[in-house]
Parts: C-alpha cells; sequence; structure tokens
C-alpha cells in the first residue's frame, strides 16, 4: 500500500515496579529497538515521544528528554500525550513525517514510572480540574467507570462474573512465556472469583495495574527499509486516532456526563466502534482479514466489549468467543497474546507502543512461547482520556 | 451551614444545566460559552434544571476509598442515570439512604441534595431509590 511504513525494529524494557526513573526504561528500549533495526542512534532523522504526566518536567518534554539520554545529535524532536493513546499518537506523528518525506527513520519511544494503587488526580489541588472533580465529588475511580461499563454489559448482553474471569484466565496464560511481562502466574476461573471485590462486579484480578516499563520502536519509509536490506518488512498500514462525534452518547472517563442525544440523532457508530472503522478503512481491510489483535484490557469485562468494537463478532456475542476459547492462542482469532494489560499493567505512554511491538513480533513469527501461527494481519486498539481514539494495523 | 461542593452546578433540587437556545441540546456540568452541537456552535446557552428524577443506566458500588481529593469512606454506590427529556446519562453517588445491593439498571431513582461526606459541611447531587 502507497501508505505503509515500515517497521524496522522494535524493543521493550520489561514491564515491573523497578523504581527507577521513566528515561532509564525509555532510553533501554530505545537501544533495544536500534538494534533489532540494525541502525545506530546517529541515523535516526525523527524521534517521537509519549509525553508521561507523573515524572516531572522530564516527562512533559519526554522526546527530547530521551533524546538527551541517548546524545545529543540535533534531531528533530515531538512529544505528544494523548493518555493511553499517546504511544499510538507518537506513531502516527512519525509514520506522517515519513510518508511526506520530511525523513526516512524514525525513533517512538514512551516509558513511564507510575506510583502504587488507583491513578489519582494528577494535578494536586486544583478544584478547576476535571479530573479532580471527579474523584471530590464521585469517588470515581478509573475502575468505577470501567465496573459501569461490565455491569451494563451483564444486563445487555448476559455477561457473567465468570466469562470476565475467563478472559483473565486466557490472558495470564497466554503471558506466561512473554519475557517482557510483569505478572507471570496463571489463575483459573476460582482464584480470579474469589479475589477481593474493588468496584462491583469487578475484582482486583479483573482490573489492571499500573507499571513501569517502556517500549520503543524504529519505522523507516519502505525505500529505506529495501536499502538496508529488509525486503519484506511487518509494515505500519493504519493508524487511526480519531475523536467521538457529536452526540457521544457513552459515558467517558473522565466525564459527569454524557452529551445529550436530545436534538441531534446518534452517530451510527459509537466512539469505540468508530477508532476501529478508521484504521480498517486506512488499511483496506476488515476483522475477516485479523490474524491477531492486541486490545486494550483495562478491565476483562472491557476486552469483551472490544471483540465487539473491532468486529471479531456481532453486538452481544463476545460471550460466546471467550466461552468458546476463539480469542485464546490457537483459536480462531486469538486476542492479547502478549497477556494484555492483565500481565503487564498500565505504562500509559509506552502502553499503545508496546502494543505495536507485540504483534510486529508476532507477525515476524518470533513471538516465541505465545506465537499465533502464520499471523499476517495485526491489529492493536485503546482509547485515551477525553475521547483518544487509537488503533493500529500492521501487515506482512 | 452548608455549602456547595462545586457552585452553579445544582440547586436544592435538581441539577442545573444549560440548553443550546438555537439547537435544543443539553449540556452538563453547564457549558457557558457555546454549543457543543459541530451543527450549531451558538453561544446562547441558557441555564435550566435538568430532569430531577430518571432511569439507572448503570452503578457501580466501591469497596475501597478513592484517593483525595475524595473524603467519603467506602463502600459508597457511583450511578450513572439516564434522563429521559434531556437524553442524558449523568452520575452521581448513591444517597446513603438508598441501599445499592437492591440496585438494578432501569430502577428509577430522583435527585438529592446531601452531604458530600459524612460530616461533611459540604453537600453534592446524589441519587436516590424511589
Ligand atoms: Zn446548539
Amino acid at each position: 500500500m502507497a501508505n505503509d511504513v515500515a517497521v524496522l525494529g522494535v524493543g521493550m524494557h520489561p514491564w515491573g515496579k523497578w523504581g527507577k526513573p521513566f528515561v532509564e526504561y525509555g532510553v533501554a528500549a530505545a537501544r533495544s529497538a536500534l538494534d533489532d533495526a540494525g541502525i545506530s542512534w546517529r541515523d535516526v532523522e525523527f524521534i517521537a515521544g509519549g509525553e508521561t504526566i507523573r515524572n516531572g518536567y522530564a516527562g512533559y518534554v519526554a522526546g527530547a528528554t530521551f533524546a538527551q539520554a541517548l546524545g545529543w545529535t540535533g534531531v528533530p524532536v515531538a512529544t505528544t500525550y494523548a493518555a493511553c493513546a499517546a504511544g499510538a499518537t507518537a506513531i502516527d506523528i512519525a509514520r506522517t513525517r515519513i510518508l511526506a518525506g520530511l525523513c526516512d527513520v524514525a525513533l517512538v519511544v514512551g516509558a513511564d514510572t507510575t506510583p502504587k494503587g488507583f491513578l489519582a488526580p494528577t494535578w494536586g489541588d486544583n478544584p478547576s480540574d476535571p479530573d479532580w472533580r471527579r474523584f471530590r465529588l464521585l469517588g470515581a475511580t478509573n475502575p468505577t467507570y470501567f465496573a459501569l461499563y461490565a455491569r451494563r454489559r451483564m444486563e445487555l448482553c448476559g455477561a457473567t462474573e465468570e466469562d470476565f474471569a475467563r478472559v483473565k484466565v486466557k490472558n495470564s496464560k497466554h503471558g506466561l512465556n512473554n519475557p517482557n511481562a510483569r505478572y507471570k502466574k496463571e489463575y483459573t476461573v476460582d482464584e480470579v472469583l474469589t479475589s477481593p471485590m474493588v468496584s462491583d462486579p469487578l475484582r482486583l484480578l479483573q482490573i489492571c495495574a499500573t507499571s513501569d516499563g517502556g517500549a520503543a520502536v524504529v519505522l523507516a519509509s519502505m525505500e529505506y527499509a529495501k536499502r538496508h536490506g529488509v525486503a519484506d518488512p511487518v509494515r505500519v498500514s493504519a493508524v487511526s486516532t480519531v475523536t467521538p462525534t457529536f452526540p457521544n452518547t457513552v459515558i467517558e472517563m473522565p466525564n459527569f456526563s454524557t452529551d445529550s442525544a436530545a436534538t441531534v440523532a446518534q452517530p451510527e457508530l459509537g466512539f469505540r466502534d468508530a477508532i476501529a472503522a478508521a484504521a480498517y478503512e486506512q488499511a483496506g481491510l476488515g476483522p475477516e482479514d485479523l490474524s491477531v489483535a492486541e486490545v486494550y484490557d483495562l478491565s476483562s469485562a472491557l476486552e469483551l466489549d472490544w471483540y465487539e468494537n473491532i468486529g471479531l463478532c456481532k453486538a452481544g456475542e463476545a460471550e460466546k468467543l471467550i466461552r468458546d476459547g476463539d480469542t485464546t492462542i490457537g483459536g480462531r482469532i486469538p486476542v492479547n497474546p502478549s497477556g494484555g494489560l492483565a500481565c503487564f499493567g498500565e505504562a500509559v505512554p509506552a502502553q499503545a507502543i508496546a502494543q505495536v511491538c507485540e504483534l510486529v513480533w508476532q507477525l515476524r513469527g518470533q513471538a516465541e512461547g505465545r506465537q499465533v501461527e502464520g499471523a499476517n494481519v495485526g491489529l492493536s486498539i485503546n482509547q485515551g482520556l477525553f475521547g483518544h481514539g487509537s488503533s493500529v494495523i500492521v501487515t506482512r | 451551614m452548608t455549602v456547595p461542593a462545586i457552585d452553579g452546578w445544582f440547586t436544592d433540587s435538581a441539577l442545573l444545566g444549560t440548553r443550546c437556545g438555537s439547537c435544543g441540546s443539553y449540556f452538563f456540568p453547564p457549558e457557558r460559552a457555546f454549543c457543543r452541537n459541530p451543527a450549531c456552535g451558538s453561544a446562547e446557552l441558557e441555564e435550566t434544571e435538568l430532569s430531577s428524577t430518571g432511569k439507572v443506566w448503570s452503578f457501580s458500588v466501591n469497596h475501597y476509598d478513592a484517593p483525595a481529593p475524595f473524603t467519603g469512606k467506602a463502600p459508597y454506590a457511583v450511578v450513572a442515570v439516564e434522563l429521559t427529556e434531556e437524553q442524558i446519562v449523568v452520575l452521581g453517588q448513591l444517597s446513603a439512604t438508598s441501599d445499592p445491593s437492591a440496585l438494578k439498571i432501569g430502577d428509577e431513582v430522583s435527585l438529592v441534595v446531601e452531604e458530600l461526606s459524612e460530616g461533611s459541611e459540604e453537600v453534592v447531587w446524589k441519587w436516590r431509590t424511589t
């Protein structure tokens, strides 16, 4: 496709709770991706960083922070923030610059060091911040929103707590052999269902933790990849970064309400459906072409929503997919072979990049111990606060 | 003496939203600048009380305290309530007088103004089962 760019290299710093500065994870991931690409940092013509908001000023200007740590080369830089979608937005900028002919090879890096427990408002005691207000007035933590969707799913689709637990069980098994995963422990449905209730109906083992970690990709023009001796690289064929369409009638974190649909009809596609639809349209592909997907399982229940959003099944049929093992490795369409957020926990600005790293390993046949056989089209998807959509399609 | 936990979002008996004088869209929290319907964008936003009853769209009971600036104690419930006329879903805590274990999607609830947390001078809107 004319709008493809090559993925020359991918790299990660393992997820965990290491307590080191985020820069170290980012640089480790970047060096690993550069080694994988077989190029030097001095060959890089553009660097994009995913911003972290919990690590002081160095995190706000993450792109330059990574560039300085790798050694100043004069390379042009951009830093993007889009919450959970930050990494995909950074990938999109790098890809767009390559497609525009402004550079041939670009490095994208995201890394985070996160505090323990629920994510609290970042701006401190600031009553004008909507994020502050939802904690103050409602006590609406992130898992509260995930729980609202989960309960809705139980009501509308007949999902059970066991179904949500099955997602965790599947992902925990997938992640067992992933060297970059933080949690490498296999769980049973019983263990999940006896873990402490956090935001009813979601239990501790069904909600993703926050983690430290770093991920990086090296992108290049197809011509550069060819010159570099890579004839058949994994390609980025689509990056969707769409926003919702008014009226957005699903309550979104950190909002107090939905848009009103009193006078304007709801859009044909809800926000999450629209994120995937835009990616498919760009790539000229459809759900039937997918071999593997990495979806944002902030909660085990949310993974089921994504099955429908990315078109793996019709609305209300996701429970059947998980019950039948369709989304387990070896099944019809494996989802989260990496182990997903269930095994990683979330390192916000790195996570969307990590999803792409996994898909690239899958398409290269290098996902040892968790390989989806014959994978040639992969899709990642997630959604950042306030309406940042993100989905990447990679092909080979 | 009680004070609202946030100014301009609710009265003693109703949520305060705004309604666009041009296209009729409702907004909560009150949008004061421009209508957010992309086909409209009017600056004629009039303050209006929203319906004080609605139906439960979904809810969750939290078993751990949220971090500061939350001042309440677990368990507490957060309810998403669908207002029929406004076609909007609004969040709120469940009233301390309502039993979360009896709550179901589709239940009718009505607005009440209550202390933000036990012993607080600040008050906030909550939803109560009817
Ligand atoms: Zn209007």
